[in-house]
């Protein structure tokens, strides 16, 4: 399948294969607006298949959350046609706003207007706290 | 700069915001206060404290009035949720930023884990946490502390035995993760098995300065080994299912009989209230420690006020 090189641009490189759509949502890409092109289970020489996503003319995007989902894949920032930077995704050490507490006791369930953040306790097992109450989760 | 100085404008929400240094200070203050408080009763005149309970309190409530009245201070506050503007819907951030406006000092206790964080995020004056939910409860802890120094004249390698609610009990929480940054504590989780610590409370433990851990069902096959026995109340208010509460309330009772094998200089502990979990007949020995540790609390709280306002004396 053939998709188009971009001029100016983000793409982002092997995601694990059939988890595109989700990294979607997890970048807040809006499909209504931005051009976006999302190539599932693609050739990969390393993993078999993988999925692609390419986004133009958008450079400035929140990556920390797409770490937290595929922190194997690659982000290829692309100017004038040229490749300018190249990141490997790793975990962030703080999540905010991406999932909620479900800890029924934390203040998170009941006070407005509140950020749910979540700091990263080990990369190692992937476990993430909650700021407030100290519930753990793995995403 | 002194300890004592460095804790000017600070928060307290869990054991770990102070060092194992500003604490040793704060206990050096607390223990010359309960040597001669009357030296200390102009230590913060003119100052308020506000002290929002939005669950019911007797004991940390009254500990921390009498605290700040005893430095020559004033105290304002509600000790119910439904006596405040909560009940209208206000959000505890919008209720706190409010008090800042007339206090110095902002005591909360709130049932919701992480409440306290919450509060200091948009407060401009100190906040203490006095008790988030099953979460923390820091300022029990310095009481625990102080009384333990007090009582065994040192606070490492100590063999501290907890038993009863080690889930939701939050004093055990905050006590261990306090003593885990002593050295060489050896913890003995004592509970049933609905009622284990939590996974962040172990990690404390495995974070500490040479801690370690043994989890048991049984009070009696540990307590010869203990220096210190910390008793907990099974707490009604932290179940959503009574049932479970009734079925759990009664699984350690401490009496007479089972001190016996205890060492001679092992003390016990218990942050109060009691139900039944202690015998009344365990407060005639003399290693029952409790009613000391509740006005050890207040020591400990005239100290961390004194120091919170910039007030104390190195």
């Amino acid at each position: 399948m053939e998709v188009n090189e971009i001029e100016n641009g983000i793409v982002i490189d092997h995601i694990k294969a059939g988890t595109g759509l989700k990294a979607l949502s997890y970048l807040g890409i809006d499909t209504r607006t931005d051009t976006v092109a999302l190539i599932m289970n693609a050739q990969s020489s390393k993993h078999g298949r993988k999925d692609i996503i390419k986004i133009e003319n958008l450079l400035d995007i929140d990556l920390a959350s797409l770490g937290l989902l595929d922190c194997g894949a690659t982000v290829n920032y692309i100017e004038g046609g040229e490749l300018v930077k190249k990141v490997k995704l790793a975990l962030p050490e703080r999540v905010t706003d991406v999932i909620k507490c479900k800890n029924p006791r934390c203040v998170t369930s009941v006070e407005p207007a509140i950020q749910h953040v979540f700091l990263l306790v080990d990369p190692e097992t992937e476990e993430y706290r909650c700021e407030y109450c100290d519930e753990t989760v793995r995403f | 700069m002194g300890e004592l100085e460095n804790l000017k404008g600070r928060n307290l929400l869990e054991p770990g915001d102070f060092t194992v240094a500003e604490q040793k200070a704060l206990f050096d203050l607390a223990d010359k206060i309960a040597d001669s408080p009357g030296a200390y009763q102009d230590t913060a005149k003119g100052r308020l404290l506000a002290a929002l309970f939005f669950e019911p309190s007797t004991r940390t409530r009254l500990s921390f009035e009498s605290a700040m009245l005893r430095l020559g201070g004033q105290a304002i506050g509600f000790s119910e949720a439904q006596s405040s503007s909560a009940a209208k819907g206000e959000s505890i951030a919008d209720t706190v930023r409010t008090v800042g406006c007339y206090a110095d000092l902002t005591v909360i206790r709130h049932p919701k884990e992480g409440s306290c964080r919450v509060a200091a995020q948009a407060s401009d004056v100190p906040v203490i946490n006095a008790g988030d939910g099953g979460h923390h409860h820091p300022t029990q802890t310095l009481t625990d502390l102080m009384t333990i120094r007090r009582e065994k004249g040192r606070l490492d390698r100590l063999r501290v035995g907890l038993c009863g609610d080690l889930k939701f009990g939050r004093t055990v929480h905050s006590l261990i993760k306090a003593m885990s940054a002593y050295d060489g504590t050896g913890f003995y989780l004592i509970s049933p098995e609905e009622l284990r610590v939590p996974s962040y409370v172990i990690r404390d433990i495995e974070a500490g300065n040479g801690s370690t851990y043994v989890e048991t069902r049984s009070l009696g096959g540990a307590i010869d080994r203990l220096d210190i026995l910390y008793m907990t109340r099974v707490q009604r208010e932290r179940f959503f299912n009574e049932e479970d509460y009734i079925r759990l309330k009664d699984s350690y009772i401490l009496d007479a009989m089972k001190m016996r094998p205890a060492r001679a200089d092992m003390i016990v502990m218990h942050p109060l209230p009691r139900v039944n979990e202690i015998a009344a007949e365990v407060d005639k020995d003399p290693r029952a420690v409790y009613f000391k540790q509740a006005k050890n609390g207040m020591y400990v709280r005239m100290a961390l006020i004194s120091a919170l306002l910039g007030e104390a004396q190195e």
